[in-house]
């Protein structure tokens, strides 16, 4: 198996103009999801729940909702292009295939489909808080610094998800990693409820989660209170982006350099 | 004496073994491919052949031997050698979310290049291909033939000094595999070098200035094609049909001929055809062929006429 560090070099960056392009072609149905979606889930569960809620945690229902739905939307954005788009350019599209007859190696296909996820996730943040904006839940213009920590959610995701491509054999087995993986954090980690009403030894766990910090960075923004730890809480999110690209890259490299 | 590259080799492989496990798959071959050649692997299915070329692109690593193109070691330099290599691959790869001349855009983004210099080339290649007017089309409207020279400029994208083809012209119509070989002798005469794997030993023959037959990983026969069919076969064969059995007494003892059946189908390979033909003009009931000996026989006598997976 070949360990060897990756090196990140500029030409990542044509991976990630390539996804950009096709994006592009399918610009309205994608901004259309990107605005859908959340509009769906802070209507109904903001305005819905909210009306019997009332305040959670010292905030309107709808703030601490959108807030968290903000980072748990650039985590499910970034799983999906990790896995099932990833998944069709390695395998049955070959598009890796062509690309390592070029200049390009492994090392620069994994950092340009992660900074591609993570600008997924920034797109997908950005719309919902726009969204959340218009209905009011936006107590403060720092909202606007999750734009760069939403993409930072996003590298912190896009690495598992593309560590699972690699693994994968089908399309099927992404259900076990959205069942065991991505909807625990989206239930545990404080979208819903702040994690200190779980029972304890529940509350120790979730911190290791990488949700819960790319929570602990948004909702503060978006709710007007005082940021903290955020040294901690970057560091965690970094820690599993960068974990996870180097074993994306180990393992991709033994699928496709044989 | 002055050392340029001209005066070295393209690809040299010293050596080289590819083990998947306990099994061997590319057995210690050994090959130089000249500046300017077209260079041609041939073999049976599982011979080694997509192995070998994913070797000389690094995306295979060594498990023993050397093996360098351009002088430069692989796998260590594979970007370096991508670069200036261009690639033709056996399965389809060309990316279906962009139209024909999108997807020469963004390959050639993977080269690094860019700018108003590309039009020109884009089109130069598409004119190459016969594809000007389907510049805008997507890739799932086009028949597998367009979708091969699409594959063929792509590879030429970045005017490389190696183009290599693994099995190009595969399940292709006469008409469209003419073309391309008129194009891959377009490619040679304009000083690239081509590396060449293939099915067809008819394109193995008008292409090739040089090959090479492996099998079971191991390299078999080497030279160019008109001496391999000099050293490895009788230079006439006549071909019958119908024969049943009779083949013996139709032929009788002066035939001097080595004999092959398959199925209704009798091979009499000889360095003197006359007296067999003289013979078969008496029996009029049976069809019978009688032409040179070609790449084919070679390769049916060297490797067998068992079936391969």
């Amino acid at each position: 198996m070949d360990l060897r560090v990756p090196r990140i070099r500029p030409r990542a960056l044509k991976v990630w103009r390539r996804n950009v392009l096709v994006w592009r072609k399918l610009i309205t149905p994608s901004l259309l999801i990107n605005f859908g979606e959340p509009l769906l889930y802070l209507l109904g569960l903001g305005f819905g729940l909210g009306m019997f809620i009332g305040d959670m945690a010292g905030l309107p229902y709808l703030t601490f909702l959108a807030s968290g739905i903000v980072a748990s939307s650039a985590m499910n954005t970034a799983s999906f292009e990790g896995m099932y788009s990833v998944y069709t350019r390695m395998v049955p599209q070959r598009t890796y295939g062509s690309m390592l007859a070029t200049p390009l190696d492994v090392d620069d296909i994994i950092a340009g489909e992660m900074l591609w996820c993570a600008t997924k996730s920034t797109i997908s943040a950005t719309a919902i808080l726009l969204v959340a904006s218009l209905l009011g839940a936006v107590l403060s213009l720092a909202a606007v610094l999750v734009v760069p920590i939403a993409f930072t959610i996003g590298l912190c995701f896009a690495g598992p998800a593309i560590v699972m491509s690699a693994f994968s054999k089908s399309y099927d087995f992404f259900n076990y990693y959205f069942t065991l993986v991505v909807t625990p954090m989206f239930i545990l980690c404080g979208v819903f409820y702040p994690i200190e009403s779980l029972p304890a030894t529940l509350q120790s766990f979730v911190q290791v989660l990488p949700l819960t910090h790319a929570i602990a960075l948004v909702r503060p923004l978006v709710a007007d209170q005082p940021l903290t730890n955020i040294g901690l809480h970057l560091a965690v999110l970094l820690f599993y982006a960068a974990i996870s690209y180097y074993l994306a890259v180990i393992l991709v490299r033994r699928r496709l350099i044989v | 004496m002055i050392h340029t590259e001209a005066a070295t080799a393209i690809i040299e492989a010293i050596g080289v073994t590819k083990r998947f496990g306990a099994q061997e798959v590319v057995r210690r071959i050994s090959f130089t491919v000249p500046r300017g050649q077209c260079f041609g692997l041939l073999g049976p299915n599982g011979a080694g052949k997509t192995t070998t070329i994913k070797m000389i692109l690094g995306q295979s690593p060594l498990t023993a031997g050397v093996l360098t193109v351009f002088g430069k070691p692989l796998p260590d330099h594979a970007s370096v050698v991508r670069a200036r290599t261009g690639v033709v691959p056996q399965e389809d790869d060309l990316d279906p979310d962009f139209t024909i001349a999108e997807n020469l855009r963004v390959y050639a983004s993977y080269f690094g290049l860019e700018g108003r210099g590309l039009d020109t080339r884009i089109k130069e290649l598409l004119e190459f291909v016969s594809l000007t007017d389907r510049a805008e089309a997507r890739v799932d409207q086009l028949s597998g033939g367009m979708k091969r020279r699409l594959t063929i400029a792509r590879a030429l994208i970045n005017d490389p000094d190696l183009v290599v083809l693994d099995e190009p012209t595969t399940g292709l119509d006469p008409q469209v595999r003419h073309m391309i070989w008129a194009r891959l002798r377009d490619l040679k005469h304009s000083g690239k070098t081509l590396l060449l794997t293939t099915h067809y030993m008819e394109e193995a023959e008008r292409l090739c200035d040089d090959l090479l037959i492996i099998d079971h990983g191991a390299i078999i026969a080497q030279g160019s094609p008109k001496a391999l069919i000099r050293e490895h076969v009788e230079p006439e064969v006549v071909e019958l049909r119908g024969a049943d059995g009779r083949i013996e007494s139709l032929l009788g003892e002066r035939a001097d001929c080595r004999i092959e059946s398959v199925g209704d189908t009798v091979y009499c390979y000889t360095h003197d055809s006359t007296p067999v033909t003289q013979r078969l003009q008496g029996t009029p009931e049976l069809s019978f062929l009688h032409r040179p000996a070609n790449l084919e026989d070679v390769f049916l006598n060297i490797t067998g006429r068992d079936l391969r997976d």
